[in-house]
């Protein structure tokens, strides 16, 4: 038991240590929230829209597998000493250890998803002869006997893990509606016609069907990809489905650790031009106008270029390819977020310049209250629905701009998982006769899902905070 | 007028001190010439002869800032600074590493740049504005909620989908049109039409959900009250009013891209095989040519510059009430 314990080597990457931190950064402000009415209203009308809060529930997923996937530790190798341990080189995360074979199981070139073939004909040794056909795969389908029984097997896996999906969902709903019942002090039968009706004071309809529809999903997956590559396998055999799981959190760090970089530089330069006016507004506004006109894919380009030659002229620094491909990632999320806060910052230093003539601002100057309390107490709560509007409204666009960027080759590291390098790499299968699709459509299915749950996410979220657009709906 | 576009002019050259200092430091300081050197000769096993062989060909056989062995002004002028930063402001940009004049390069380029963002620009403000104005005039209906839905839809989609899946529908399996390539003149039509469909399709999304935000802001106002007052009808109100005044913001956030469109777009171009300034840059980037990044990095500061001049003087000419001083 202590044997299997001390056979892993915990590994933080840089990204994974911030991800953690800003973790426990939104716990906190959560918390901070629950406690403050004033507050809490208006992520109780987000909450409130069936969209956004649709949205919200399939974003989480995102953010679980995203999570799981950012816990990396090393295997020990089998042959060391216990004394002097020596690990694996390769970085695996608890997803990993979660979906087990899926990353194991490699075939040996491209198959079509759902497939038992290879996708290409290859000479076979059938009892001396030889043959061109195509060969089985090594782990899909390997289960069946004939090409005759795949279309009644997948079926019945299909129907299996839809019943066990729906099975799931109807059991929580069992739960949640006898809990909610209890709590509210009505009986259940009630609870169950306000909730049909529509009449609870959250979007429960819209809750129930998109939670069974995930729970579905994910027993089909399941059961189709215990056995199958459920989208198939690329030009190593590697599993497409498994790739792109494992671009979810490259997807989410970029989105959210650039905001992270962001948001100190906007808030701080923003308010402190908007407040203090005079020479420190003329040099803050000429630095952002100064990073603002260069075009930022090139000022990006530089950046990576820069820490290309960093890494490749201390190899010393970096044991692992993960660790290499991580600080790469850091770099880019680091040089996004200084070229993306010009926008928010001359936002917040047109309010400030608003807020600091207000009569409360004024009064509190008369009384000799500091500049640090002024801007804590009055100014920056007042322009926090804008921080946070645009917090949620670039991270669509910063998912987005991870595919281009890696297709232009200044993106992540080409050795790491992400929907660009996915959408990159099969520029060239889509040439190819027969067309190899779906590592393109894997790609966009995923990264399609992704922005969109959470740009609707983001319109619930700013027509909560915005004063101004509160009355048109 | 004229006194103001002089002080803004004056204004912007701080500004491509500060870019031209910036990409100085990127490329010479942060990254030395040697680093630079062993990235394109190819890591580890480079002799110290060969980084210094690269640099003479280059130019960057040089002292950054002072050259201390020189006499008299060319101490100050024989150095990395002076021949490939400073430079810059005469549009100067030196060569290529294919040995290609950096600046004639931009010259033939610009051409079948413009000639892809121009088109996609103007027809994507016509088609944006049009739907826009359809979801503000069925406001409120259900023809609205679904114009944004499909709005947002058209937003989440990566743009490198629309052209993969536009090349690959329309050219490849239906033949319609041309997968890539350019030419001059009334044949580069063909090659022209995919490109800038593509474009404006990728673009609705966004710019039509703005506009939207744009007419509804106005619609708000005292005097479309009033001119619903006085008995207009409401397409009137929408076209005579609405528009008019709705054109304005509009008008104006589009003036600062008008220069940037010399720029091309980066991923139409490489993707179509056109040979404008995106798909030059980005060959840039992935060749690692240092001079050319650079030299492009100063054109789009400039060109961003010259926008936002053009940006104040189309304010004061579209809304006589802004003053300019």
């Amino acid at each position: 038991m202590i044997e299997a314990w001390v056979s892993f080597d915990f590994v933080l990457l840089w990204t994974d240590a911030l991800i953690f931190a800003l973790v426990v950064g939104v716990l906190v402000l959560v918390f901070f929230i629950r406690r403050q009415e004033h507050l809490r209203a208006p992520w109780r009308a987000v909450a409130q829209r069936p969209m956004a809060i649709g949205a919200a529930l399939v974003l989480s997923v995102f953010v679980v597998i995203g999570l799981l996937d950012s816990l990396h530790y090393r295997e020990k190798l089998p042959d060391s000493s216990a004394d002097k341990p020596h690990y694996s080189v390769d970085v695996l995360s608890v997803f990993d250890a979660l979906v087990g074979d899926l990353r194991t199981q490699q075939e040996k070139t491209y198959s079509e998803p759902l497939a038992m073939q290879l996708y290409a004909k290859e000479f076979v040794q059938h009892d001396g002869a030889t043959v061109r056909e195509y060969p089985r795969l090594k782990f899909g389908g390997a289960h069946l006997q004939q090409e005759a029984d795949r279309v009644e097997d997948i079926t019945r896996r299909s129907l299996i893990g839809l019943s066990q999906g729906m099975a799931a969902s109807f059991l929580l709903f069992g739960l949640l509606a006898a809990w909610r019942a209890r709590r509210t002090k009505i009986s259940l039968g009630e609870w169950l016609t306000r909730w049909g009706e529509g009449r609870l004071d959250w979007p429960g309809r819209t809750v129930a069907v998109v939670v069974t529809l995930l729970l579905m999903l994910a027993g089909v997956l399941v059961h189709l990809a215990a056995a199958y590559h459920v989208f198939g396998t690329d030009k190593v055999g590697q599993d497409v489905l498994y790739i792109s799981l494992k671009s979810i959190r490259t997807g989410l760090v970029i989105g959210t650790l650039t905001t992270l970089v962001t948001l100190p530089l906007a808030i701080g330069l923003g308010i402190a031009a908007g407040y203090f006016r005079g020479w420190i507004d003329d040099v803050i506004q000429y630095v952002y106008t100064v990073l603002n006109s260069i075009p930022g894919v090139l000022l990006i380009a530089a950046a990576v270029l820069i820490v290309q030659v960093y890494v490749e002229s201390n190899p010393d620094l970096f044991d692992t390819a993960a660790r290499r491909a991580d600080i790469r990632l850091l770099a880019l999320c680091l040089i996004m977020g200084v070229t993306s806060w010009t926008g928010l910052a001359r936002l917040l230093r047109g309010e400030s310049l608003k807020l600091r003539t207000l009569d409360y601002v004024e009064a509190a100057r008369a009384f000799g209250v500091s500049h640090t309390r002024i801007i804590s107490r009055h100014i920056f709560p007042n322009v926090f629905h804008l921080v946070l509007i645009a917090i949620v409204l670039d991270f669509s666009g910063l998912v987005l701009a991870e595919a281009v960027l890696s297709y232009v080759g200044v993106g992540v590291d080409p050795s790491m998982h992400s929907w660009g390098n996915m959408i990159n790499g099969s520029r060239l299968e889509l040439a190819r006769e027969p067309v190899v699709w779906w590592q393109l459509g894997a790609a966009f299915t995923f990264m399609f899902t992704l922005v969109l749950a959470a740009n609707l996410f983001a319109d619930g979220v700013r027509d909560a905070f915005d004063p101004r657009q509160g009355g048109r709906r | 007028m004229l006194a103001y576009i002089l002080r803004r002019l004056l204004y912007a050259i701080p500004i491509l001190i500060g870019v031209n200092l910036l990409t100085f430091a990127l490329f010479f300081v942060v990254n030395t010439p040697d680093d630079m050197a062993r990235l394109q000769l190819g890591a580890k096993h480079v002799t110290p002869d060969a980084i210094e062989r690269w640099k003479v060909e280059h130019g960057y056989n040089k002292p950054l800032l002072l050259n201390a062995q020189a006499s008299g002004s060319a101490q100050l002028t024989d150095t990395i600074f002076f021949k490939h930063s400073a430079a810059m402001f005469v549009f100067e940009f030196g060569k290529g590493d294919d040995g290609r004049n950096i600046g004639n390069e931009i010259r033939t380029r610009m051409g079948p740049s413009l000639a892809i963002a121009l088109p996609v620009f103007a027809i994507g403000l016509l088609v944006n504005i049009t739907f826009a104005l359809l979801m503000v005039f069925f406001r409120s209906t259900y023809l609205d909620l679904w114009g944004v839905v499909l709005c947002v839809v058209l937003m989440s989609i990566s743009g490198l989908f629309y052209i993969i899946a536009g090349q690959y529908f329309i050219s490849k399996l239906w033949n319609l049109l041309p997968i890539s390539g350019f030419a001059g003149g009334i044949d580069g039509l063909k090659f022209i039409m995919l490109p800038v469909l593509i474009g404006v399709v990728a673009g609705i999304g966004s710019g039509a959900r703005w506009y939207r935000t744009i007419f509804l802001e106005e619609i708000g106002k005292d005097y479309v009250r009033t001119a619903r007052a006085k008995g207009l009808s409401e397409v009137r109100v929408l076209f005579r009013h609405v528009l008019k005044n709705g054109m304005i913001p509009i008008l104006t956030g589009a003036v600062v891209v008008l220069p940037l469109l010399f720029m091309g777009s980066l991923i139409t171009e490489s993707f179509f095989g056109i040979p404008g300034l995106g798909s030059y840059t980005i060959d840039a980037i992935q060749a690692q040519d240092f001079a050319v990044v650079r030299a492009m990095v100063f054109l789009g500061s400039f060109l961003y510059i010259v926008g936002l001049i053009l940006t104040d003087i189309s304010y004061s000419w579209a809304d006589p009430r802004v003053r300019l001083q």
